[in-house]
Parts: structure tokens; sequence; C-alpha cells
């Protein structure tokens, strides 16, 4: 298990314990984290699982592969440090990695 | 108003198999969909993405998967209702009355959303302000380019709807191209154009850019757009176009008294109807316990319903399970030869 950190666009945060394998997505869907749409289901298709990576973070995580760049041209306010947090995959070098989620989705 | 046995909302690829499954039990239906072509998420999200997890088939991508579906629905003669979305559904005695935006009335015992996650609308501005001009000196689709001659346009995107706009408004137009990075991710042939017009001074671009603000009263008047390092170029514009691709919404589904939990449909798994009798739902808007967002269950789940819908469209007659390598019934259907 692992600790990642949601925030909210409402600045709530929701600290969950998501397990090794899972995506970042998979985490925040599972536990009812509000403002993840996720509506491709983690196909990398439709950018609805928009989250800004904490910097402190963001060079920490696994880099983007082709295609996300593509989609994220497509995502909501999209920033220097935009994800889609289903091509993250949580393991135990991610304890404690924080992400904001975007005021909305599309 | 169109008598049918069935109408299916959704033309993607479980919608078209549902359409299959009604004809083969002699069930006439149509199918609507908002799109303005056949084939749902598989033709607009991933038509060139490869899909390895068809029973049957090893490999093939979202157009082809789409193809095959439409070829096997040539034996029948099936009404689409593209660029059309359904507005209302409403119960009449046994039978529901749905009209579409367009203003076609269908009337059915049966409906059968096929809607995958809801219907494709075109992605906004971020910015609040950009409602007021929409679809006046606002758009996110193009129906009559002759408004932008002698004008300024100021085109948003990195894809090739932007550029091929971009390209082509550039001969009659002062274009403005703004992407929120360097990278394109158009056909390359239409990113060396681009270039090309760039170099021209036909197209002035600029990139790691994107939209903070709007000005204007009645009109637009100018954009404000800020770059990675917070730096902010102010554009005067007469219009401006937005190309960031689909989104899914639920849309007027949600209105129709149905038990939507999570954008998604509470269905029976016998006859995937929701709580309104004659109401199904199959595919990935549907929801039961134990629900896979697969292709291959959106199959299994509109035969199911099919067969349900006999029932209220023929009240008087039984069903028959038959098999197509054996009834004659459903070659005729097929127009194949029997054996």
């Amino acid at each position: 298990m692992t600790k990642i950190t949601y925030i909210t666009h409402d600045n709530k945060d929701h600290t969950i314990d998501v397990q090794n394998g899972l995506t970042v997505m998979e985490g925040a869907v599972q536990n009812d984290i509000p403002g993840i749409d996720a509506d491709c289901g983690g196909g990398m298709a439709c950018a609805t699982c928009h989250v800004y990576v904490k910097d402190e973070w963001f060079d920490k995580i696994p880099a983007k592969e082709d295609g996300e760049e593509d989609m994220l041209d497509m995502a909501f306010e999209p920033k220097k440090n935009s994800r889609l947090s289903c091509q993250i995959i949580v393991s135990d070098e991610l304890d404690g990695l924080t992400v904001n989620i975007p005021s909305k989705q599309g | 108003m169109n008598k049918i046995d069935a109408l299916i909302i959704g033309a993607g690829p479980t919608g078209l198999f549902t359409a299959h499954q009604l004809k083969l039990i002699g069930l006439n239906c149509e199918i609507v969909d908002n799109l303005d072509k056949i084939g749902g998420q598989c033709i607009e999200l991933y038509p060139d993405k490869p899909i390895y997890d068809i029973p049957a088939v090893p490999e093939c991508t979202g157009e082809e998967l789409t193809n095959n579906l439409i070829n096997q629905l040539k034996p029948f003669d099936i009404k689409f209702h593209l660029s059309e979305r359904v507005d209302e559904v409403r119960k009449e005695n046994e039978n529901w009355v749905v009209k579409t935006n367009n203003g076609t009335i269908f009337l059915t015992p049966n409906v059968i959303i096929a809607g995958g996650v809801g219907s494709f609308e075109p992605r906004k501005f971020p910015v609040k302000e950009c409602e007021k001009f929409e679809n006046k000196s606002i758009f996110y689709s193009i129906k009559n380019k002759k408004i932008f001659e002698g004008k300024t346009v100021t085109i948003f995107g990195g894809g090739d709807s932007a550029l091929d706009w971009a390209v082509e408004l550039s001969s009659n137009s002062k274009v403005n191209l703004i992407h929120r990075r360097e990278d394109f991710r158009g056909a390359q042939a239409t990113v060396d154009k681009i270039y090309e017009l760039v170099k021209d001074g036909k197209i002035n671009l600029f990139t790691k850019y994107q939209m903070t603000s709007i000005k204007g009263d009645v009109q637009l008047e100018s954009i404000d757009i800020k770059n990675d390092d917070n730096e902010i170029e102010n554009i005067k514009t007469d219009y401006a176009l937005g190309f960031f691709g689909l989104i899914m919404q639920l849309g007027p589904i949600a209105n129709w008294g149905l038990n939507i939990n999570k954008k998604t449909i509470e269905v029976d798994t016998e006859k995937f109807e929701t709580n309104q009798k004659g109401i199904y739902a199959v595919g990935d808007i549907c929801n039961y316990p134990g629900k896979l967002k697969l292709i291959l269950s959106g199959f299994h789940e509109g035969a199911l319903a099919a067969r349900a819908c006999f029932k209220l469209a023929r009240p008087n007659e039984k069903y028959r399970f038959e098999f197509t390598t054996s009834s004659k019934t459903i070659k005729d259907r097929l127009g194949v030869k029997g054996d």
C-alpha cells in the first residue's frame, strides 16, 4: 500500500492507501474522490483524469509515454505539471505523492 | 412520426450489434447518434489504435471494428439518424415518444440506450466569458467559413482540425494560431505547411501560449494569451476558434427518470432493462454488479436486450430461440440461401 494525497479543487486533502500496481486514477475512482471522471476507463483516450503533480514529485514519477502529451492538449487548463492520472502507476517509490485535481475535467 | 419496434440511441459497436440482433429476430429498428459518423468512441477516440480483445478477432483498429460491424448489418435496411441528439423521452400509453433536437419523432415500445459515456460535445475554452460570444464570434466547429473572409481569426489547438482550418482560412483571413506547446499532433504534412505559411507571414504562430481572458462588448475584440513564463500578449481579433477535441456528456439522458449512478444507468442482467419498462441500457453506459466496460460485454448485453424488446414489440407472438446456422427464417432475413 502506498499513500497518495489527492487535493480537490475546494482545497480538501484526501490521503488514501492505494494498492501498488493500480493507477493514481483508479485509486481516486475506487475511493470516490470527486473530480476525476476517467470517461474512457484508463485508455489514454479522453483526458478526463487530468491532475497537476506537485512540483517536487513531477520529476520523480515515470515520464510520459507517447500520446499522453497529445491528450493533454485537450485537457481543461493544462499546465507544465499536468499528467493523466491513468498513466501513473502506484509503487513504493511514489509513497507520499500529492496531486491536485483541476476544477473541471472538460 | 416514425413507428418502430425499437430505437437505439448510440451508433457505437454495442448499438450496431444490438441492431443486428434485433433484425435477426425479426424486429425493425432505427439508430440515432449525436456524432456525424457511425462508430462511437471507436471512431472518435481511437480509430487507429489496435484492439486485441474482440473474440475471434486477434487484432483490429477501432475503424476496422466499426467497418466490420457495418458490413455485418449490410443485409438489413437500417435507418441512421446521425448528427441528431435525443432530447426527450416521454411515455404515451404502451409506447415511448422520443424526440430529437432536429425534431424527428419516434413512437416505439422499446428504447435501447447504447450511449457509451454520453454524447460527444466539443470541449470549450476554460474562460467563462467565452459563453456569451459562443456561436457569434467564438466557435468550436465551422459551418460557414465565408464569415471569416477579410477578418482576423485566432485559432487555438494543435491537432488536425486546428491546423487544417489555419491553413484553409489563411488564404482569405488574417490567422493567429495558438498552441500550448511546440509540438503539434496533426499530420506532418500539415505541420510543414503551417511553418511555411508562418515563414511567409500568412499565419502568426504563438506556441506555449494559452488563453487567459477575452475582451469585447457585443463583439469579441481581443484575447489575452499567457505563456509558461507568465508573459501576456494581447491579440486583436474578430473571431476565436477552439479545437480541443470532444468530451462525452451524459446530456439529456439524466432527465429521463432513470436510476443513474456515476454517469451510468442501473439495469437488471436478464433484460438489461432500466427502472423504466421498455427502456434498456447496454454497453459502457449500463451498470450492474460485475459490469466490465468491454466491447464484448456490450455485445452480450445487446443480444439479451433485443430479446426483451420482442415481448413488447410483438405481445401476441412467442419468441422462439434459433441459431443462425440452421434457421431458415433467419437465413431469409439475412438474404442467404439455405442448405
